[in-house]
């Protein structure tokens, strides 16, 4: 079996990344994190996890890049806010999670397994050509998209929410979509604005 | 009392019977709800992964709409949104409106692109929880209870975005407003630690070996602690301890627990009718254990 480092050295931290975590929203004290370990003890999806939310604000803010962006920690986070709450140093944990699916999704550096990044993505078509987002679309079209064999273990449901009334046929829609994508729109050609002077000031 | 309402896309569709029954508590207690005009989807936690002033560039749209209704039909500048995703999200974006400079200044100008002003301060953003043990008050509640709910045995299960980070109206891992309010019913809550654990939120579908056995988790323990139904706030909530229960039941055991809200509960005791409460709505059906109870 070839030998394998298990430990990694200072030098092969990504400082650039560190100092991007410290800036995104929730970031601003993670130095301050104590590594107590409450964020893990509270977190309901830890026992899934390969990083224990303690662990992966450790990494995040030494600048592990690859180890937090390619992990199944950020994936597995319901977004509960447990780790938050419990917390004694205020630490956003679940901010830097958010910031974090952010950067993998950017980077397209997620693991394969999850489908949740392409949720997120069917999830934003959706808004932006309606409106809303009626949830039984989403998932059929979710499971169509990724994988036939769990849209077949999906009809019991689909049946049983047909049978109490509970399943849309129509998605809806808003009037004002043109003004959403303006709105939209607006926020994306400002951050791709942002996007273009940060390259050139590098 | 009029309110401005933000029922979220679950209401319109599988938290149908959380709409229903919301809207007809409200007309029992002499509350008028104003739907927020042409209101957008909230972004749920799956918009906040993609991108996130484009998140709160969402919610912000809501936000404006309702300030716009608000100030047009000069009625009170509190938003009812039952869901807790969509409670928390906009609770989120008025935060990051205030504290985030950066943000707002950007969110600014997208309102503006699209003919928008900034909501002003003072919008609030309300559960119904609050607004009926605060605004309306557990002895108006209670004098106009017609038919206690004797005998019903519940766990009162809130979820996690209500309650955390941004509710200030109760406490973040130990709740007891909808434990108030269902005692009022006439209901008794059974003692349940687990009323603020995560219920498996989208995971339940998109890594069900995970996602299931947190749904399991809450059930086991509401049938183990005596509980005739799960009574929760949130569409969420109800839809993945109610819907998944058959493949739960494959996988680790049959557990038959109805799921309700806590404003069919409520319904049921001001003698308003199954049906009208969406009681039918239920995959787990809930008649038997509410039958002779009132
Ligand atoms: S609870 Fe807070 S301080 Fe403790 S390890 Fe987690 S993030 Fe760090
Ligand atoms: S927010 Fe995410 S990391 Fe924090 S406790 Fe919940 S699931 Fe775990």
């Amino acid at each position: 079996m070839p030998l394998q480092q298990t430990m990694r050295y200072e030098s092969e931290r990504d400082r650039a990344f560190a100092d991007w975590v410290e800036s995104i929203t929730g970031g601003e004290n993670v130095k301050g994190c104590i590594q107590c370990g409450l964020c893990s003890a509270t977190c309901p999806l830890s026992i899934y996890m390969d990083y224990t939310p303690r662990r992966l604000v450790n990494l995040a803010r030494a600048g592990f890049k690859d180890e937090v962006l390619s992990s199944f920690t950020i994936w597995l986070c319901a977004s509960c806010y447990a780790c938050r709450a419990e917390c004694p140093k205020q630490i956003k944990v679940t901010d830097i999670m958010y910031a974090l699916k952010r950067r993998a999704i950017r980077e397209g550096s997620y693991p394969r397994r999850f489908p949740i990044p392409i949720l997120a993505k069917e999830f934003s078509r959706m808004i932006r050509g309606f409106g809303r987002t009626p949830e039984t679309f989403l998932v059929a079209d979710l499971f169509l998209r990724t994988n036939w064999l769990r849209f077949l273990d999906m009809i019991g449901l689909g049946l049983n929410l047909l049978r109490t009334g509970r399943m849309s046929f129509v998605p809806e829609s808003i009037q004002g979509r043109d003004q959403l994508r303006r709105i939209l729109d607006s926020v994306d050609g400002e951050s791709a604005k942002e996007e273009r002077a940060v390259k050139e000031a590098a | 009392m009029n309110y401005l309402y933000y029922p979220g896309c679950s209401l319109k569709g599988t938290g149908r019977a959380y709409d229903e029954s919301l809207k007809a508590v409200c007309r029992a207690l002499g509350i008028t709800l104003s739907e927020v005009p042409d209101w957008n989807c909230c972004g749920a936690t799956a918009y906040m992964s993609v991108e996130e002033t484009r998140a709160h560039a969402l919610a912000a749209r809501n936000l404006s709409l309702a300030d716009a209704a608000a100030a047009d039909k000069g009625l009170k500048r509190d938003i009812i949104a039952p869901c807790s995703a969509c409670y928390l999200v906009l609770a989120k974006t008025l935060h990051a409106l205030d504290e985030q400079i950066e943000t707002r200044v950007l969110v600014e100008r997208a309102l503006k692109a699209g003919g928008l002003d900034m909501p002003k301060a003072g919008l609030q953003v309300r559960h119904p929880l609050d607004v009926l043990v605060n605004d309306v008050g557990l002895a108006a509640i209670s004098a106009k209870v017609k038919s206690p709910l004797k005998g019903l045995k519940l766990a009162p299960y809130y979820g996690c975005q209500l309650v955390r980070p941004y509710a200030a109206f109760d406490d973040q891992a130990h709740p007891v407003t909808m434990d108030r309010l269902m005692a009022a019913s006439g209901a008794e809550c059974v003692d349940f630690p687990l009323k603020t654990r995560c219920c498996g939120g989208s995971l339940t579908g998109t890594v069900p070996d995970a996602g299931l056995r947190l749904a399991y988790i809450i059930l086991k323990e509401a049938k183990k602690r005596g509980a005739h139904a799960v009574v929760t706030v949130c569409p969420l909530c109800q839809f993945n301890l109610d819907g998944y229960q058959d493949k739960i039941a494959a996988e680790f055991e049959e557990v038959a627990m109805p799921v309700l809200y806590f404003t069919q509960v409520l319904g049921l005791a001001l003698g308003l009718s199954e049906r009208e409460l969406g009681i039918q709505r239920g995959i787990v059906p809930a008649e038997p254990a509410l039958a002779g109870r009132r």
